[in-house]
Formats: C-alpha cells, sequence, structure tokens
C-alpha cells in the first residue's frame, strides 16, 4: 500500500499515521449538475455502508468572513484574492479532510484545488504560479471533473435562478458590460483551464451536457473501482503533474 | 540588486527594505531615516509588517480555537502583505515615489521556513513583491535582542518566542532558540539576497550616518516631490 502522496510540497505537520480514507472529488461549472452528482453520490456509498464526509469551497471559519467582506465589493485585488481562497482552502484540508481521512471515512469533495486554480489563472496569474500555490494539496483518489458547454451552463442558470449570477458570469473581470456575453466568455475561459488540468492532473472527464442519471451511471462505474477489496491504492491512480507544465 | 540610482524592476520609484530581528532598532532607524528624506524634499510613504484589518481579526480568532497552523499562518501573512503591497506599495513606486518598507517578504521567508515550510513554496507565494533596490539588515546576536526586552520591560510576544513550535515551555528559551533560527535565514539571505550588513550593536547616530551616506548614490537625479507636481 503506497502513502498517499501531495502535488510536491509537504505540509509541516501532518499526521504520521496513514490516511486511510478516500478522497473523491467532483469539479465542474455551476450548471454541470455537480452538486447534484455529489448529493446522489453520497447517499449511494452510504447505502453501500461507507463513511461518507462532504466537504466543499465553503466558506471556513478561519478567513470566511473576509472572504465574503471581498464579494460585498471591499474590492481585493487578484492575487489578494488567490491567497486568501487558498487560506480557506489549506485550513479546510488540515482541520477537516486531513482528520476525516486518517478516521477512514470517505471525503466527498464538492469542488477543489482546480476550480481555484482555475479562477486564479483567469484573473491573471500564472499556472506554474497557481500549481506551485496549490502543491501542498493531497493528491486525490479519483477526480471527477463534469464538462460542460457555456451555452448549456447558461440555459441551466437562467431555468433554475431566472438569472446569471455576478460571480459565475465573472463580471468582476470587465470582460463585458453585458452579462450574457460576459457569462459565455468568462465559462468558456474556465474551461480552457480545466482542458490543461484535466492532462496534468489525470482528471476523469464526463460529458455534463447529458441527463444527469446518465452521468450518475458513469461516476458510479468511476469510482466502484476504489472500494474493490484488491484495489488499493491511495496516490497511485492520478499520475504527477510534469514540473515542466505550461505556465 | 541594481546598481546604485538604477531602479529595479522598472518602477520610477525606490524601494528601501528594512530588515532584522526584533529589538535590532531597525524601526527607529526606518523613521528617522524618513525624516531625513522627507526633509530634503522626497515625497517618502513608510509601511510596517502589521497584520492589516483584513486579516488580524482571523489570526486572533484561529489562535482561540487553536486552528491556526504553519501552512495557514504563513498563508494569511501573505494575503495580508498582497493586500498591502498592492494598495500601499505599488502605488507610490509606480508614480516614482521613495517606499521605506519596515520588514519585507524576507520576514516571511525567515519566520515561515523557521515554522517548516518548504522554502520553494513559500517564496512562490511572493512572487508579486519586487527586489527592493536596498535592503539594510540590522545584524545583532540574539543575547542582545533580549537584553534591550528586558532594559525597556516589554514582554516577549507569543508568536515573537515561537511559543506554537514546542521548542520549550520557558519562553525566554523559545525565544532564543527561534530566533536564532531567525537569525541563521537572515545571514543565509544577507549573501544570496544580497543584503547591505549594519551591525546594530552601534549606536543610533552612527548606524543612521552610514546609511544616509549608503543612500545618497541611490537618490541622484532623484525628483523631489515639488518637482513631481507642479511643472516649470
Amino acid at each position: 500500500m503506497k502513502a498517499r502522496t501531495h502535488y510536491g510540497t509537504e505540509l509541516p505537520g501532518m499526521p504520521r499515521e496513514r490516511l486511510t480514507g478516500r478522497l473523491i472529488v467532483i469539479e465542474g461549472a455551476d450548471g454541470s449538475g455537480r452538486t447534484t452528482e455529489v448529493e446522489r453520490l453520497k447517499e449511494a456509498l452510504e447505502i453501500d455502508g461507507h463513511s461518507i464526509v462532504d466537504t466543499g469551497l465553503r466558506r471556513s471559519t478561519l478567513v470566511g468572513e473576509p472572504i465574503d467582506r471581498a464579494k460585498q465589493g471591499h474590492t481585493l485585488a487578484a492575487t489578494t484574492l488567490a491567497l486568501l481562497y487558498a487560506t480557506d482552502f489549506a485550513d479546510q484540508l488540515e482541520n477537516k479532510i486531513v482528520p476525516s481521512l486518517a478516521s477512514g471515512s470517505t471525503v466527498l469533495a464538492d469542488r477543489y484545488i482546480y476550480t481555484l486554480m482555475a479562477r486564479a489563472v483567469v484573473r491573471g496569474a500564472s499556472r506554474a504560479w497557481a500549481q506551485e500555490l496549490y502543491s501542498f494539496a493531497l493528491r486525490p483518489d479519483l477526480v471527477v471533473f463534469l464538462d460542460a458547454r457555456p451555452e448549456i451552463l447558461m440555459h441551466r442558470a437562467i431555468s433554475k435562478y431566472g438569472s446569471l449570477d455576478y460571480w459565475e458570469s465573472g463580471m468582476d473581470m470587465s470582460i463585458s458590460p453585458d452579462r450574457f456575453e460576459s457569462f459565455l466568455d468568462y465559462q468558456g475561459r474556465l474551461r480552457r483551464e480545466f482542458a490543461w488540468m484535466e492532462r496534468d492532473y489525470g482528471f476523469h472527464t464526463l460529458d455534463a451536457n447529458r441527463h444527469p442519471d446518465q452521468v450518475h451511471e458513469d461516476v458510479r462505474r468511476l469510482v466502484a473501482p476504489l472500494y474493490a477489496p484488491t484495489a488499493r491504492r491511495a496516490g497511485t491512480i492520478n499520475p504527477r503533474p510534469g514540473s515542466t507544465a505550461s505556465g | 540588486m541594481a546598481d546604485p540610482g538604477t531602479p529595479a524592476q522598472g518602477y520610477p520609484g525606490r524601494l528601501i527594505v528594512f530588515e532584522g530581528l526584533d529589538g535590532s532598532g531597525k524601526s527607529t532607524q526606518a523613521r528617522l531615516l524618513g525624516k531625513w528624506l522627507q526633509s530634503r524634499g522626497y515625497r517618502v510613504f513608510h509601511t510596517e509588517w502589521n497584520s492589516s484589518e483584513l486579516v488580524s481579526e482571523s489570526i486572533r480568532r484561529g489562535k482561540k480555537k487553536g486552528l491556526l497552523t504553519p501552512t495557514t499562518f504563513s498563508l494569511l501573512h501573505a494575503t495580508d502583505f498582497a493586500d498591502r503591497f498592492e494598495r500601499q506599495i505599488l502605488p507610490p513606486l509606480r508614480a516614482g515615489y521613495l517606499v521605506v518598507c519596515d520588514r519585507y517578504s524576507f520576514t516571511a521567508f525567515a519566520r515561515d521556513e523557521a515554522r517548516g515550510c518548504a522554502p520553494t513554496w513559500v517564496r512562490n507565494l511572493y512572487l508579486f513583491a519586487p527586489k527592493p533596490d536596498r535592503t539594510y539588515y540590522f545584524r545583532v546576536p540574539v543575547d542582545v535582542t533580549l537584553r534591550r526586552k528586558r532594559a525597556s520591560r516589554s514582554k516577549i510576544s507569543y508568536y515573537e518566542a515561537g511559543m506554537d513550535l514546542g521548542l520549550s515551555d520557558q519562553t525566554e528559551e523559545s525565544y532564543r532558540r527561534f530566533q536564532g533560527r531567525l537569525k541563521q535565514a537572515y545571514d543565509r539571505m544577507a549573501r544570496t539576497e544580497r543584503f547591505t550588513i549594519l551591525d546594530a550593536r552601534g549606536s543610533v547616530e552612527t548606524i543612521q550616518q552610514s546609511l544616509r551616506a549608503d543612500l545618497a548614490p541611490l537618490l541622484q537625479g532623484f525628483p523631489t516631490g515639488e518637482r513631481l507636481q507642479h511643472e516649470g
């Protein structure tokens, strides 16, 4: 059994014992069916008898308040905001994900470092900088990327909320004063970032333009081997991103 | 580092950094230097390595609930510095003024590495911070800073003593070891980052005189505030 690994930077103070739980990440834009799939997968795995801890990019205790303030218009520059999100992620990793994995639970993450890296890069950070910033993250056992076209995301957002969200449209980036146009452009940019990460981080990309039932079936098929008695495990599924990765 | 008179990083302003252990006297010297520069007509911006409102509350809360780790501690300070850099340091630097920083990214390099963070990772966090035109390192033995602390009857703070590292239960012993690590880090950087080293055991007056003498070439042809505000 191989020890669980990270993306290049060892965190100080990590527990010595093996992190036996499984780390499953579901990535995808809002409207890709990500949250629905996380709920369904959690339910299914619990029925199978596994202990599941779900986590996401929700605000942690540590920096939740400054992030909320930043979003309400206390404007922060791109680098500051990227570092603030990284702090939030590190807090969740160390205080929630690691202890859960140490206790043997499966951690089901509704988004992970990949969304954070994509957001930072489309706002001007270099890919190399973002990769190094998040190099302390634990390597998941499985990353599923729910890939949907921006047009599909747009139709789903409008039918669900009746409008396009300010942040999901990348309005802070001044791409276009027209929210419709900005949304399509911004989501297209994020999708391009996921394309290189798919290669470098070994995602399993699923066509999320389809009905959620079909997506769920595919996800179940990808998850099943993680619980097969013979197929363990951690850190062996994804290849290490090349150190010369594009930047 | 740039040659005297040549601005680093292509910014028209000048970035002057003061580094060293607590109690090395660098803050006093930075203040006195600022006064002198102002009296000569230069527009000077002074910043300190203090936690801004953005993260100070987070640090307080994290400490109280025992949530802070070397990594989040490091990231919080980087966030804070990035915010200060983008608001307070970069605009005057681009506008062509003098910026005096009482501590800069080197403080984070020394502290975070002493807490076990990976050096490459920490340096990457601060890639946004340009190399200063001058970095003055106030070199002083740890014992001297401890004597100065006692003399001024100021208390050793929790993080100053590196108490979070569990080096010793005794504040003073922990302080000695932690500050010793910081000093080693500074001494190493003095070579790699080309610090200008000042023996901080000298008198305030002597040190200030050598500072002013060293800085003079950097100011040659540098415009005063008056000249930047009025044409003709």
